[in-house]
């Protein structure tokens, strides 16, 4: 990978979760060495009604979390 | 649904499963159609051969023009089944180049083409189509949006006896037990951000190099720790004409590269209606005491799709609808293909348990085969 390019990228999906792509772990907790998923790629909630925090487990979609998309690049 | 069986014409033989045997015919085309499949040609049997080939080209418009629903036929469904696997097996009829034979790709094409058509009548919809991938992304989730009330699941969490669960898992394992397999057809057909997060997908649904992790190998060990066959097809015979046309629909969109389109809405419409389902489906065997072998499968799944549906519904749907906007409109009909034929499926494993009754063709005997 290029020095330039990000190790890992965070892509925050309109009305759900947080796509984290790349090179990553993340940590069952403060602390902690072991992981949550190895999954190459993984969504994380941020709507907090998942029931397998920190992913993301659909519940957004119940509960009607909103989260608009950001204003396309000028 | 028919219960009318129908002897193989070829040898006589006694009905077993695949692939250890040729699974029952439904009717006269599937009888012909199998009868020239598990034919051997020798040096001896020419005109034999040519009497069945001759019987199958006379079964199959009498079939089309007879159906009454061809979604529901179980004739028609089992034959476009059987003219599909010849393209993956495994069967013991699946050899050589047969699935290249002109005469039986024509067949398929004639079962294919009003197949597509009655799917198209009856997904058909008046709303105004959206013109950017943002808004096909939007359009999907918002057609999916009923998933959070799923009818079969939330019953079947709070209801489904073993005997039934058992019975879904015997219906799931035709298409199950070879997941992913029918979309990964797209792959070669799509560019650029579309092609990358088809494969993005698929490869998590491949098992991203773990051969124990394919997401196939996963709902095997769900069905033998239920004491299930994880053997493909081996329940063939069981399952109804409509969980048949689901898998049909996959194939019937996978292979064709008009219909990529097609390949993408279904599969975004099937992951976006995956995760909340399937976190009923664990709690449903859990509540008959059975672990994580058997729910494995179901608890791994609330995980990937919840990734899988926004990878779907924004890369790969909106991906593609902004680099060829002329899918934009299959990108549609293969998600409400793929919404239609899982009400179908799942009103009538509802409505059959609800009264009592089998959801299968016949009742399954576990050593049979």
């Amino acid at each position: 990978m290029d020095d330039s390019e990000p190790a890992a990228t965070i892509t925050p999906c309109p009305d759900g979760p947080l796509l984290v792509r790349g090179s990553f772990a993340i940590l069952a907790g403060p602390g902690r060495e072991d992981t949550v998923t190895d999954r190459g790629v993984v969504a994380l909630c941020r709507c907090g009604k998942s029931g397998i925090p920190p992913l993301c487990d659909g519940s957004h979609r119940l509960v009607g979390f909103r989260a608009p998309a950001p204003p396309p690049p000028e | 649904m028919t219960t009318t069986h129908f002897e193989p014409a070829a040898d006589g033989t006694a009905a077993t499963h695949l692939p250890g045997g040729t699974p029952e015919p439904r009717g006269p085309l599937s009888a012909a159609l199998l009868a020239v499949l598990t034919h051997e040609e020798t040096e001896a049997d020419r005109d034999s051969a040519a009497a069945l080939w001759q019987r199958l080209d006379e079964a199959a418009p009498v079939a089309l023009r007879e159906t009454a629903d061809i979604v529901a036929d179980e004739d028609l469904q089992l034959s476009l089944f059987l003219l599909h696997l010849l393209h993956t097996g495994p069967a013991p009829f699946v050899r050589g180049d047969v699935e290249w034979d002109p005469r039986l790709i024509a067949l398929r094409r004639s079962i294919e083409e009003p197949f597509e058509a009655a799917l198209r009548e009856r997904t058909a919809t008046a709303d105004p189509e959206p013109t950017s991938g943002e808004e096909v992304s939007e359009a999907l989730f918002a057609m999916t949006a009923e998933v959070t009330q799923p009818t079969l699941a939330t019953w079947a969490s709070r209801h489904a006896t073993a005997d039934q669960l058992r019975e879904f898992l015997i219906h799931k394992s035709i298409y199950t037990l070879r997941e992913a397999d029918p979309h990964s057809w797209a792959i070669p057909r799509l560019r650029g951000r579309a092609k990358a997060a088809l494969v993005e997908i698929q490869a998590d649904e491949y098992g991203g190099g773990a051969p124990d992790r394919v997401h196939a190998e996963i709902f095997a060990r769900t069905m033998r720790g239920y004491g299930l066959s994880d053997e493909p097809d081996h329940y063939l015979d069981e399952v109804p004409a409509l969980t048949l046309a689901a898998l049909n629909a996959m194939n019937l969109f996978g292979l064709s590269r008009r219909l990529r389109g097609a390949t993408i809405g279904h599969l975004a419409a099937f992951e976006m209606t995956s995760s909340i389902p399937n976190r009923l489906y664990s709690r449903a065997f859990s509540r008959h005491g059975y672990g994580a072998d058997v729910t494995e499968y179901f608890d791994e799944h609330v995980e990937a799709d919840a990734v899988h549906e926004q990878i779907a519904g924004r890369d790969l749907a909106g991906g593609a609808a902004d680099d060829d906007p002329s899918l934009i409109a299959d990108i549609l009909f293969g998600a409400r293909a793929c919404l239609h034929l899982d009400e179908l499926t799942g009103t009538h494993m509802l409505e059959s348990w609800q009264n009592d009754r089998t959801s299968l063709r016949a009742p399954t005997v576990s050593e049979k085969g």
